[in-house]
């Protein structure tokens, strides 16, 4: 029988303690003696989050398909879990063999989301490996990051030997294959950083060394090794339809986030808002064939047992197919309890009819991601979606039977004004109204509209990289703003609004376009007890505060600086794909709210087709 | 058509709860196709009923739960198929039509309960025969039984149908060969869950409490078929027939 690392003492006594125990259905068993490199692939965050990306799942796959690679799960432990094993100098151990993770050639961690940097330390430090690259040994595994926040990793520098950039189906079987030649020749760890170095896309962070002006702004990014590149380039799959995909995605005990099967029906979004930074990152896009998808939809769901199936992309209204891909789940699987699921769908007659079809129109709402209550501001983050389009989207519906909706808002956008705030609820009370004007015997009692609002971060490689953004009492401020203008508002007994925290916004801000001095802080944070501070039950503002108090880092310079144009930022050694000037030319129309048009009405020039495919070349060969 | 399922849950498993262990079989149905019927309306869910739930931390080799078929399956198939695409640790041992009766499914039948306790941590002691005889001849034994909103003293006595020691020993347990048997009251009437009735022994006995931490495995679970005064105690799955 399987030896499971932790006791049944503590087992008994932890939260969920499925959580750690592997075995689960597709999980991948090997004979350790049997492969050259065990590689441990972590999501930092609780197991429930983490088995749900798709991204480990796509990566897992494809590592355990090379016969000479063991790839395993490591996820954080809970608070719960920290602790014991803290007190009981138990070391991080993978899912599936239960095996210690310091005893493993590589630590893989994937960065979704800044929020997590804090447990990034935790897994390393609960795996007993040196929180610094430049202080592990010749018997530590090298930790690689991969994932959307490595589009600037320089606040998590000192902490990873390597940094995947960009789509990781292309050129991981090329380390994996370097690692196993040095291993055998049994070169030393630097030699293979070196030797990795020159493989495209991956960044070996302490072989740069950043120069600053007296201001704190960068100086230079200086090269110190010399087999380091002037520029990374970010990988990108242009061939999705035969890209490894999971077809049989390991199945969790314990309900997970997603618990369905996922479907990734193209890759990058055409719209181009201004705000987003996958729809930038993700350029061109790539679409799936769908009679792969087809596929891969009936097998998956016979590989998992899973009772829904959920497509996946950034605006799936777009996919090109999508009429037969939908039509055909529908026919598929009448009768047999299988829920489909479709988000990011654009809200018109087709969408309306097929969730007529799959959900229960009473119980379900509807959703609109407007983004921003007035067309001004629409169109000075380039957000396609106008007002008419909402309100005679919403009326379908309505006439349809559904009665709640949902609104999405971002506030705290560039050039944003009071009365852009407040035209959130003034369009949130214009959808209620809309509802009203269906005569009484025809409704069904009240309408419920609930409108949310984030607050806006900046991301690197988005025409808003060089926007500044607020305090965190003024993010509240104007968040009571919208508040009592929907107190206003005719319709208010319909209408609820909601706004995310503020302070995780600045927090978010400060590692988003951070640069290697936000390290120390992070570190002190870590040190002071912060952890998952994505969770409202655990984050901890105030040792935030403390944190930058005593590092003496002040969040204000990464949030509230006004950035010249030509400024030199951490970020730029990466080379995207999507050039700076196409950056710079949508900041200026931004700015001049100039709307510029979708990659299939009319191509801009951004520099990805240089990728060779994609929507940058449809109907053109 | 109503079918028996049971299945033995063991190893890493035991730490997946009573929910999971469903979600699980719901999954496994449509992984192994078998024909399993389901409700109607908007979300239908499949028609699925399990015998009382197993705590977490425990082994058993005699869990049940009954499935209602919109065609017929053989058994042998069914086990097999089943078996084929779950995990270690869950295991099918038997698939069983049982009678269409409404009465007759799931956890409303269930009476009784065999369970084998041994050791994780520190040993019986050496006169373990005698004390368990002992104990089990009080006329009384009283347990403050602990709910969500109260506690309250009641008399286990008559819940208790059996209880002696045993070398008998099982792979699906990780524990000292001297175990300890016994034969509870289960189900909706009367349930009585072998921990309790350890530290009722445990404080008869005059052991510390700390002093050993008990393995507990199901072993099998009943209905009782005779009549209100003379209990008759069959096991679940010999309520059902093999399909051919
Ligand atoms: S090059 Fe043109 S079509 Fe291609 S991604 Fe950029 S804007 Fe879109």
């Amino acid at each position: 029988m399987r030896k499971l690392a932790l006791n049944d003492e503590i087992l008994l006594k932890i939260e969920k303690p499925a959580r750690y125990i592997g075995n689960e259905v597709n999980s991948v068993m090997k004979d350790p003696e049997k492969v050259d490199i065990r590689f441990a692939m972590c999501f930092p965050d609780v197991y429930e989050i983490g088995m749900s990306h798709l991204g480990i799942q796509i990566l897992y796959d494809m590592f355990n398909r090379r016969e000479d690679v063991w790839c395993e799960r490591v996820y954080s432990p809970w608070i719960d879990l920290d602790k014991i094993m803290r007190e009981e100098q138990i070391p991080l151990f993978a899912l599936e063999s239960q095996d210690a993770v310091k005893e493993f050639d590589f630590l893989g961690i994937t960065i979704q989301f800044e929020m997590c940097y804090t447990n990034i330390l935790q897994v390393l430090e609960l795996s007993q490996i040196p929180l610094h690259s430049t202080e592990r040994t010749e018997d530590h595994p090298i930790v690689i990051g991969g994932g959307p926040c490595t589009y600037n990793p320089e606040p998590l520098a000192e902490f990873f030997d390597l940094f995947y950039i960009g789509e990781g189906e292309t050129v991981y079987d090329e380390l994996l294959d370097l690692y196993k030649t040095c291993k055998a020749q049994g070169m030393s760890r630097r030699k293979f950083l070196e030797f990795a170095a020159g493989i495209e896309g991956i960044y070996v962070p302490q072989f740069y060394e950043p120069e600053y002006n007296e201001d704190g702004t960068m100086k230079a990014f200086h090269r110190i090794n010399e087999h380091a590149p002037e520029k990374i380039k970010k990988q990108i799959v242009m061939d999705v339809t035969n890209a490894t995909y999971p077809m049989r995605p390991v199945v969790p005990f314990i309900k997970a986030t997603q618990d369905r099967v996922v479907l990734e029906i193209q890759r990058g979004c055409i719209r181009g808002c201004r705000f987003c930074q996958a729809g930038m990152l993700y350029r061109p896009t790539r679409e799936r064939n769908v009679e792969t998808l087809k596929e891969y939809a009936l097998a998956m769901l016979e590989n998992t047992g899973h009772e829904e199936i959920s497509l996946s992309s950034l605006s799936s209204s777009d996919y090109s197919q999508l009429e037969e891909l939908v039509n055909f789940l529908i026919e598929e699987f009448p009768g047999k309890g299988i829920n489909i699921s479709l988000p990011s769908l654009r809200i018109d007659a087709f969408s309306l009819d097929v969730m007529g079809k799959v959900q229960d129109i009473r119980k379900s709402s509807l959703t609109f991601a407007p983004e921003a209550g007035s067309q001004r501001m629409r169109n000075v983050i380039n957000k396609g979606l106008t007002e008419d389009d909402i309100i005679s989207g919403a009326g379908q519906a309505f006439e349809g039977g559904w009665t709640k909706v949902k609104l999405y808002f971002m506030l705290g956008l560039p050039t944003e004004t009071e009365e852009d705030m407040k035209e959130i609820a003034r369009l949130s009370d214009r959808v209620a109204r809309r509802y009203y004007e269906i005569p009484k015997e025809e409704r069904h009692g009240k309408c419920q509209i609930t409108a949310s609002s984030s607050f806006f971060v900046p991301k690197p490689f988005t025409p808003f990289q060089w926007a500044p953004m607020c305090t965190a009492e003024e993010y509240v401020e104007r968040a009571y703003i919208v508040k009592h203008e929907f107190q206003e508002q005719l319709n208010r007994k319909s209408l609820k609004y909601n706004w995310h925290e503020a302070d995780l916004t600045v927090l978010e801000g400060v590692f988003a376009r951070g640069d290697r001095k936000c390290a120390k802080v992070l570190e002190e944070a870590y040190r002071l007890g912060c952890l998952y501070d994505s969770w409202t039950e655990t984050f901890d503002n105030s040792r935030w505060i403390q944190a930058f108090e005593n590092t003496g880092i002040s969040p204000d310079f990464y949030n509230l600086r006004k950035r010249t144009m030509d400024e030199l930022f951490p970020w730029d050694f990466i080379d995207m794909g999507v050039s700076r000037k196409f950056l710079e030319r949508e900041w200026s129309r931004a700015m001049n709210g100039e709307v510029t048009p979708n990659c299939r009405s009319n191509c801009s020039g951004c520099g990805a087709a240089q990728f060779g495919g994609g929507v940058c070349y449809e109907g053109k060969n | 058509m109503k079918a028996r399922i049971k299945f033995q849950k063991y190893g890493a498993l035991r730490f997946i709860g009573h929910l999971d262990v469903m979600r699980y079989f719901q999954k496994v149905m449509r992984r192994a196709e078998i024909p399993i019927a389901f409700t109607g309306g908007y979300s239908p869910h499949m028609i699925m009923s399990f015998a009382s739930p197993l705590g977490i931390g425990l082994t058993s080799e005699g869990e049940y739960f009954d499935i209602e078929l919109t065609e017929p399956i053989a058994s042998k198939e069914a086990v097999r198929r089943m078996n084929a695409v779950g995990v270690e640790g869950i295991h099918v041992t038997s698939f069983r039509q049982i009678s269409e009766e409404k009465k007759a499914t799931g956890m409303a039948i269930v009476a009784a309960a065999d369970y084998l306790v041994g050791t994780r941590k520190g040993v019986f002691p050496q006169n373990l025969e005698e004390l368990v005889e002992q104990f089990i001849k009080q006329a009384e034994i009283t347990v403050l039984k602990q709910t969500k909103r109260s506690e309250k003293l009641v008399d286990i006595r008559s819940m208790i149908y059996q209880m002696e020691v045993r070398e008998s020993y099982t792979s699906l347990q990780d524990s000292g060969a001297n175990q300890i048997f016994m034969e509870l009251a289960a189900g909706s009437v009367e349930n009585l869950k072998p921990d309790l009735v350890m530290s009722a022994f445990c404080k008869f006995a005059g052991l510390p409490e700390d002093s050993i931490t008990c393995t507990y495995h199901r072993l099998e679970m009943y209905a009782d078929t005779g009549t209100e005064n003379t209990r008759k105690l069959v096991p679940l799955e010999s309520l059902g027939n093999d399909i051919i």
